[in-house]
């Protein structure tokens, strides 16, 4: 049999009724002429072609993703180059001062930054500490029942949109915030609490992957040496999860970092400076959010401009996670 | 006879800390429980039918949500219907085909980048792109594509994963028989891994249902019910936002948001009955 | 006799009138810089059971593999030598490694049933193959699974998943799989290792009536089982850890257990090492 197109290959039920070769082996079977042997088939040219074709389609699907980062690169891009071309990147990244709508505009998005920075780092201050010791939890001391139950919380709260976290935080949060300072309670401190909580999943569920990958021959090994579960877990396990910790730590600042829903709707309308933990507060989210509906000309594309930092800053997030990755990874 | 001071030290250090861990949990438990109970105890006297079927009227949005439950619905879908293909298969090549070098790992690397990007930055590309640069609008289209790009690393992680699950034995069965490879992806590991690829959608549908700041930019805030992919429409989530920033009508915020708590819900719990039945299925 | 087989070396004709089904001639095998397997030269004969034996890890599951080019799905393999089948290089630049497999089928230490039904398992082959009609795929399930000896298990319960069967009827459910593809060569991979003894017993009684009408060749570590099944026996073994598998010894099964050639052979069977 020769090569040929594979969709027009006989149907191999009917090979045994085609004439068998002459040179049968002596051991004739009983039932039935035995097949003769066929000379191999090489790869049709049909073939070659059809599984090729399709490794290209798979491949251009899987460029998308390639395709994504570079558009947004472009459109975003190209509309926010202008205000760095007009005011200069390095003005518009230290600049303090964020008017843009005054007499003559000022584009420094420095406090905005700072502020984004703040917002971030105390949300991961509450939440991380939380989150790794919930992990900790579901990975080394929970009954299972209590699993049965803190698992699924984890997960749900993963899947709650950061616009019912942003109400939580807008009608519940923040009159008691107000209660405590006297103001409206708009500020950082109900912003790191949702943001606590917005992050918490994330980290939870990372860290505890990389607790449970932890062998556990190493766990035996030393409780057999006496030492208390805590001890194990302090001196034993966390140091040995702690790449894939700190991978679910920066994955959560990245979040915190680009959140816009849930922050904005706690932190108010406002001064981009604030002049308190209780006070509103303005960042590089917010900022878009807040201005986009009535931005125009310049103030539209410096909205663009901080697009491009947010995408560049999330995208060094990234690149740190990999590197810490790959450098961990060598060192154990 | 007491114990050594070591000792007792030891344990009572033991004692806290896992005190200290427990107090974790509760408190993440306690966070999720406040969060649903406060917004359960007031949206749910605002689930009526008249509440999900009629259209909202007035300048204070009294009466129904239905054009947003329609635009959600719609949007969502149509993003899934966008994305699955592309991320399904941009998976199978990269578990299946791919040979690891730079080209695989630029590959990664850019989704994961595509993964981390800001939501609204992703809704201002929507806009640059679909809205203005490809005249779409605002649409359930823009917001369709927006999403699209959204979801695609999420997809394509999911089901890459489902697909390294299936055991490398099961294809040398299938290789063994004379299959070739698409052959084997399509009839053997694929159906093999669809449970968890199917997982990793409804997960995947349930974010794209409470996004906000990616529709928001580029379906627009309109109130009306899309029928055909260039209508615009108000997304719940998009409404929960307006209705509450604005203080408008904190009545239908809260009605909204537990609708659409409810619905998340409902893709995660379907989810993890397909997760579980399979399991049985497997023997 | 292992001499004339063995030295069957130059000017080796293509076409059917050789006793060697496979004929394997300076073989050399590599997982990227690691030398598996070196100098192997051997031929199979058709319509036999050929046995390899020799101690775990040695090699003969890779050497197995090479017949049918599974190794060729393991990335970062090369083979140097030849490969022939019915005096085909089996390895030549062209040759379509799928049709191969095809004619040349394996049977794996783990069964490993499709997660589908008992009917689909057996039909898949086929079906992969361009057979459409259902009262055509019905007749292939129905000799497959008789000449595996599993029909009367089985016949009642073909919608039910071929995971759901115990381990060893799973084995014979693999094998009735197999032939469905009407196959010349069946590779068997330790195939009892895995499965309970009475259907090892299944197993082997199977062998004995396929090899009528195909080659067989089985890998395993049990010598009684080796004794028992196979016409020809080859003797694998890895001098020193590290180093390269080689054939040591090759002969018809009764008198390499009788009266072995080598040393190193008759220290195996007698349970020396190993």
């Amino acid at each position: 049999m020769s090569a040929g197109d594979d969709m027009e290959r006989r149907p191999r039920v009917t090979l045994r009724e085609a004439g068998a070769d002459a040179r049968t082996p002596s051991s004739a079977a009983a039932s039935g002429p035995v097949p003769e042997p066929a000379t191999l088939s090489t790869i049709s040219r049909a073939t070659y072609l059809k599984e090729a074709s399709l490794k290209n389609l798979f491949l251009v699907c899987a460029f998308v993703a390639v395709a994504g980062v570079l558009l947004i690169f472009l459109f975003v891009g190209i509309r926010g180059w202008e205000i760095f071309a007009k005011v200069g990147v390095w003005q518009f990244l230290s600049g303090l001062q964020w008017q843009p709508t005054a007499e003559t505009p000022q584009f420094g998005i420095l406090a905005l930054i700072v502020n984004s920075v703040i917002a971030t780092l105390g949300g991961l201050a509450l939440g991380a500490p939380l989150a790794v010791g919930t992990a900790v939890f579901l990975s080394e001391v929970a009954t299972p029942r209590a699993r049965a139950i803190v698992r699924p919380a984890v997960e749900l709260l993963a899947g709650i949109p950061s616009v019912v976290y942003g109400l939580f935080g807008l009608l519940a949060l923040r009159p008691i915030a107000a209660e405590f300072s006297g103001g409206l309670g708009f500020g950082y401190a109900t912003a790191w609490v949702v943001l606590a909580i917005m992050i918490l999943p994330t980290v939870a569920a990372i860290s505890e992957d990389a607790l449970r990958s932890i062998p556990e021959g190493i766990r035996e090994a030393s409780y057999a040496m006496g030492a208390t579960k805590w001890q194990t877990i302090w001196r034993v396990l966390l140091p040995a999860a702690k790449i894939g910790i700190i991978d679910a730590i920066i994955l959560g600042m990245g979040r915190a970092i680009g959140e816009t829903m849930a922050v904005v709707m706690v932190a108010g309308n406002a001064k981009v400076i604030p002049e308190g933990i209780f006070k509103p507060f303005l960042t590089l989210t917010t900022v878009i959010v807040i201005d986009m509906p009535y931005a125009s000309g310049d103030h539209r594309t410096a909205l663009f401009g901080v697009a491009i930092i947010l995408f560049l800053i999330s995208m060094a997030f990234v690149a740190t996670i990999r590197l810490i990755s790959r450098f961990g990874g060598e060192q154990s | 006879m007491n114990a050594p001071r070591a000792v007792v030290d030891k344990r009572l250090t033991n004692a806290l800390a896992l005190g200290a861990i427990w107090i974790c949990a509760l408190t993440t438990v306690a966070f999720l429980g406040s969060l649903l109970l406060y917004i359960v105890v007031n949206g749910v006297r605002e689930l009526t039918p008249a509440f999900i079927f009629t259209w909202p009227h007035g300048v204070n949005m009294e009466g129904g949500i239905w054009p947003t439950i329609q635009s959600t619905m719609y949007v969502t879908v149509l993003a899934m219907a966008i994305v699955t293909p592309v991320a399904v298969l941009a998976a199978v090549y990269l578990a299946e085909y791919a040979v690891q070098g730079r080209l695989v790992r630029t590959i990664r690397f850019a989704a994961d980048s595509l993964a981390s990007v800001p939501s609204i930055v992703m809704g201002l590309f929507g806009m640059a792109l679909f809205v203005e640069g490809m005249g779409l609008q605002f649409s359930a289209l823009s917001g369709a594509l927006a999403l699209s790009f959204l979801m695609l690393p999420i997809i394509m992680r999911t089901t890459e994963e489902a697909i390294r699950a299936v055991p490398k034995y099961i294809r040398w069965g299938s290789y063994g028989l004379g299959a070739s490879k698409w052959q084997t992806v399509s009839r053997i590991v694929l159906p093999a891994a669809s449970p968890r690829i199917l997982t990793g959608l409804l997960l995947a549908m349930g974010r794209a249902a409470g996004e906000t700041a990616v529709v928001i930019y580029t379906m627009g805030t309109m109130i009306y019910a899309p029928v055909s992919p260039l209508d615009p429409g108000r997304t719940m989530p998009v409404h929960v936002m307006l209705m509450a920033m604005e203080g408008i009508n904190l009545k239908a915020a809260y009605g909204t948001a537990l609708l659409l708590v409810l619905m998340v819900l409902a893709f995660n719990l379907t989810a993890r009955y397909i997760v579980r039945r399979n399991r049985r299925m497997q023997g | 006799m292992s001499e004339t087989l063995a030295e069957h070396l130059s000017g080796v004709p293509v076409g059917h009138d050789q006793p060697d089904k496979f004929h394997v001639r300076d073989l050399e095998f590599y997982y990227g810089d690691f030398h598996a397997l070196t100098g192997i030269t051997v031929g199979i004969q058709r319509h036999a059971v050929t046995a390899f034996i020799g101690p775990s890890g040695c090699g003969k599951s890779t050497f197995l593999r090479t017949l049918n080019r599974m190794n060729d799905l393991i990335p970062g393999t090369r083979v140097e030598g030849n490969v022939l089948l019915d005096g085909q290089d089996v390895y030549a630049a062209g040759i379509d490694p799928v049709d191969l497999r095809r004619r040349v089928g394996m049977i794996f230490q783990q069964p490993n049933p499709f997660p589908m039904s008992i009917y689909e398992n057996v039909a898949y082959g086929p079906k992969l193959h361009g057979v459409k009609k259902k009262a055509d795929l019905d007749e292939v399930v129905e000799k497959s699974l008789t000449r595996a000896n599993l029909w009367k298990e089985v016949k009642d319960i073909l919608p039910r998943g071929g995971l759901t069967l115990s381990g060893g009827q799973q084995q014979r459910l693999c094998i009735a799989r197999v032939l469905a593809v009407e196959p010349e060569v069946l590779l068997m991979d330790e195939p009892c290792s895995a499965i309970d003894p009475t259907s090892v017993q299944k197993v082997e009684d199977l062998m004995a009536e396929l090899k009528d009408r195909i080659t067989i060749v089985i890998v395993t570590h049990n010598m009684q089982q080796a004794a028992r099944v196979s016409d020809f026996t080859a003797f694998f073994l890895q001098e020193k850890v590290g180093e390269a598998a080689e054939l040591i010894e090759f002969d018809r099964t009764a008198s390499l257990f009788t009266s072995p050639k080598d040393r190193r052979t008759e220290d195996y069977i007698t349970g020396r090492f190993g």
